[in-house]
């Protein structure tokens, strides 16, 4: 195995890296949070890092022709492919260092995927590349909720009851979309168990996000970060309101942030405070109701969501986490 | 920095019993591939159990990755590709449709992937047998197609793939067809090469300012519309035509290193001389064939054969040359084209096209034979003359495409 880079973690805003990997050239959306989190990303890994992006938003809305945001080398790969792309890389560069062929150094490899081509599309190939311990590469998954690049489709990330292009709200049928999140994380670090890494994160949560990144990206073996991005454009708000519905997401429960670390779960940010009982879970009809894509909904629309939550917390395994209960003996 | 490893397993020249796919699996070790992919289809398959033996008995050092989808084995290697690795890997029938994306980009991107198709019918419904639809499919995209009929041809055109789809000047995917169960399976004395001999063969692979690395911060495949796409499509076209003269002299180098190959590289001709009746096929076919046109030859009838090897590129030039000689052609194909014209298969309509602009054009008959891993036996090819032959006398063509040796119920 490759040996991976010197990347401590970041102790404080001040501390974090001048130096950009994602800059101008990108024709993202005013207030989109994903063009933040894949300038987080790079920001903590730093220039000797290799990034190959599936289809979505961050490829068709990031780099036309003529005009790329990356600094770092950076390459397209197929909608389903990002744990492909990702071991791919990172086993033609680790053979051909062990075969004399390449300078010998470490490089960072990470592949990103949307929701759409990473909890749908591209799973099994995420979870094959999480099998292979030999290779230290870092899948990204920025959740936007939707198929935000194609036109706002609804994907097995898009949240119950959300208006969507293939899910609107009709004179017959209110709720479209009658499936729950995919659980995404969890599923993959439960299922996955060599794996050394597995976390949530949030782009308004920034110094958590780099250090996230940077712990993934040092751990060694393959790891994956599931970030949850804000879309004015699929969720429907003003573009200002990004960062404070990042917040309110983990504040509300509805989004919980933490991270495994070889087998160990921490909560962090606010999601451990709620956890401890030191702070209380906002009401998600004020998450909800800052969205259009909920517009449509009732009190009794609002009500499934909270039960959901609530449930979530108080009768899971691990709150927020692994939808288990234990059973009665 | 690149450096070629010799391998221990090929210090002397030495005869083998192997099996077409135990042929390129040597291959794969002696052209010290970096990364192989593998995924279980039959018949390619047997190609990943040797190298993975290989791999297993510390004769070839390789990543030899073993993916969970077709899709994913051809991403992995396309992904390796672009670092600036060796790569291998392949599949079969409706395997190979499975891949079909990462297939496709493979040839975009213009990375020079060197693939075995274990030729096999497509599903539904289910069946191992050789039929060449799968490998054709690739035919418009941008791939180089070989169909080889022997254990030594697939070992040899391995590694004339990867010294001609990584030359810079072409830097497209090779695939290296070869017909189910009658070449993947089927064992013959295969002369293998010294390390010595490839090395000076096949230099090691140079990305060079492509190479997808820190050092050479490139961006690859951003998003491009009508202002460029046409541009990037005709500089594959271009490279695909350079691949025409790469070939040729790559082949010769082969030949002087080796010490075996045919006059071209591109089609071999049999017993083609004042032929009256071309009979022309590709893959295993040329086994029956070639033993029913002795016979004819040996009666005094002048037929001949002309096994096509690259299908991409096509030879048109030489095919012009030898079938404007003859009368008439007999085209046999292992593959059907439903509602093509005249309902005939695809090399057919290929080879028609190909002889379109002559002035001196022969008849021209095709024959579906040999579907789904049915033999075509020297009886069938003896029928498909007798057609021709008719053609030939009357001046009419009955029927331009005939299936051979089907049940009519």
């Amino acid at each position: 195995m490759t040996t991976v880079q010197d990347l401590p973690q970041i102790k404080g805003v001040k501390n974090i890296p001048i130096s950009e990997g994602y800059t101008s050239g990108h024709r993202t959306c005013q207030g989109c949070e994903s063009a933040l989190v894949m300038r987080l990303m790079i920001k903590a890994a730093g220039q000797r890092t290799i990034v190959v992006g599936s289809t979505g938003c961050m490829y068709v809305a990031n780099t036309t022709y003529y005009s790329t945001p990356w600094v770092v080398p950076w390459m397209h790969t197929q909608l389903g492919s990002s744990g492909s792309a990702a071991t791919g890389t990172a086993a033609g560069l680790a053979s051909m260092m062990r075969k004399g062929k390449m300078h010998k150094e470490p490089i960072n490899v990470i592949a990103f995927c949307g929701d759409g081509g990473g909890a749908d599309m591209g799973l099994a190939a995420i979870s094959a590349a999480l099998q292979h311990d030999e290779y230290n590469l870092l899948i990204l998954m920025y959740d936007n909720e939707s198929y935000a690049n194609t036109d706002i489709q609804a994907s097995g990330s898009t949240p119950y009851g959300a208006n969507t292009t293939f899910s609107p709200p009709g004179k017959e049928t209110r709720i479209m979309n009658k499936r729950w999140k995919k659980n995404t994380a969890p599923m993959l670090a439960v299922g996955h168990p060599d794996v050394k890494f597995v976390a949530t994160a949030n782009g308004s949560y920034g110094l958590d996000f780099n250090n996230k990144i940077r712990r993934a990206l040092t751990i060694g073996g393959p790891t994956f970060i599931h970030s949850i991005d804000p879309c004015p454009k699929g969720w429907d708000y003003d573009p200002k309101f990004s960062h404070e519905l990042g917040m309110l997401i983990v504040e509300t429960g509805l989004w919980v942030q933490y991270e495994i670390i070889e087998g160990e779960l921490t909560l962090n940010g606010p999601s451990r405070a709620i956890a401890r009982g030191i702070r209380k879970r906002k009401p998600v009809e004020e998450y909800l109701m800052r969205q259009g894509r909920f517009a449509h909904f009732t009190k009794e629309d609002i009500k499934i969501f909270q039960d959901r939550v609530d449930e979530s917390w108080e009768k899971w395994w691990l709150p927020g986490v692994i939808p288990v209960t234990m059973g009665q003996d | 920095m690149t450096t070629t490893a010799t391998n221990e397993l090929f210090q002397t020249e030495k005869e083998e019993l192997i099996s077409g796919s135990e042929a390129i699996a040597l291959a794969c070790a002696l052209a010290d591939v970096d990364v192989i992919t593998a995924y279980p289809i039959r018949p390619y398959d047997t190609v990943m159990q040797y190298v993975s033996k290989l791999k297993a008995d510390g004769s070839f050092d390789c990543d030899f990755i073993v993916a969970e989808s077709e899709h994913s084995q051809f991403e992995i290697v396309k992904h390796a590709s672009s670092v600036g690795a060796r790569t291998f890997t392949g599949s079969s029938g409706v395997g190979w449709f499975y891949a079909f994306e990462a297939i496709t980009v493979t040839a975009g991107l213009r990375l020079p992937v060197v693939a075995m198709v274990g030729n096999r019918a497509l599903d539904d419904p289910g069946a191992f047998g050789v039929e060449h639809n799968d490998a054709l499919a690739v035919r418009d995209l941008g791939w180089m197609l070989y169909w080889v009929a022997t254990a030594q041809e697939a070992l040899d055109i391995a590694l004339l793939a990867w010294r001609v789809a990584e030359d810079p000047t072409v830097f497209l995917p090779f695939a290296v067809s070869c017909d189910g169960s009658f070449l993947t399976h089927s064992q013959a004395i295969v002369n293998v090469p010294t390390s010595e001999q490839v090395n000076k063969f096949l230099p090691p692979y140079d990305r060079g300012k492509l190479q997808l690395h820190p050092d050479n911060p490139i961006t690859i495949a951003p998003q491009v519309n009508e202002d460029w796409l046409m541009e990037m499509r005709r500089q594959s076209d271009e490279a695909m035509h350079r691949s025409v003269g790469v070939i040729k002299k790559a082949y010769e180098e082969f030949k002087e290193i080796f010490g075996r190959g045919d006059p071209s590289p591109f089609v071999e001709e049999y017993m083609t001389e004042d032929a009256d009746i071309i009979i022309v096929g590709m893959g295993t076919l040329a086994l029956p064939v070639r033993v029913a046109v002795r016979r004819f030859q040996e009666a005094g009838r002048k037929i001949g054969f002309v096994r096509v090897k690259f299908f991409r590129p096509f030879p048109t030039e030489e095919l012009q040359e030898i079938l404007t000689k003859c009368k008439a052609v007999c085209v046999v194909d292992r593959d059907y084209s439903y509602g093509a014209p005249s309902y005939g298969g695809v090399l057919f309509t290929e080879l028609r096209s190909a002889l379109y602009p002559m002035e001196k054009r022969p008849l021209m008959l095709n024959f579906i034979a040999g579907l789904g891993g049915r033999e075509v036996h020297v009886n069938d090819v003896n029928d498909m003359v007798d057609i021709v032959q008719k053609a030939i006398e009357t001046g009419i063509i009955e029927q331009e495409a005939t299936w051979i040796g089907v049940r009519d119920n």
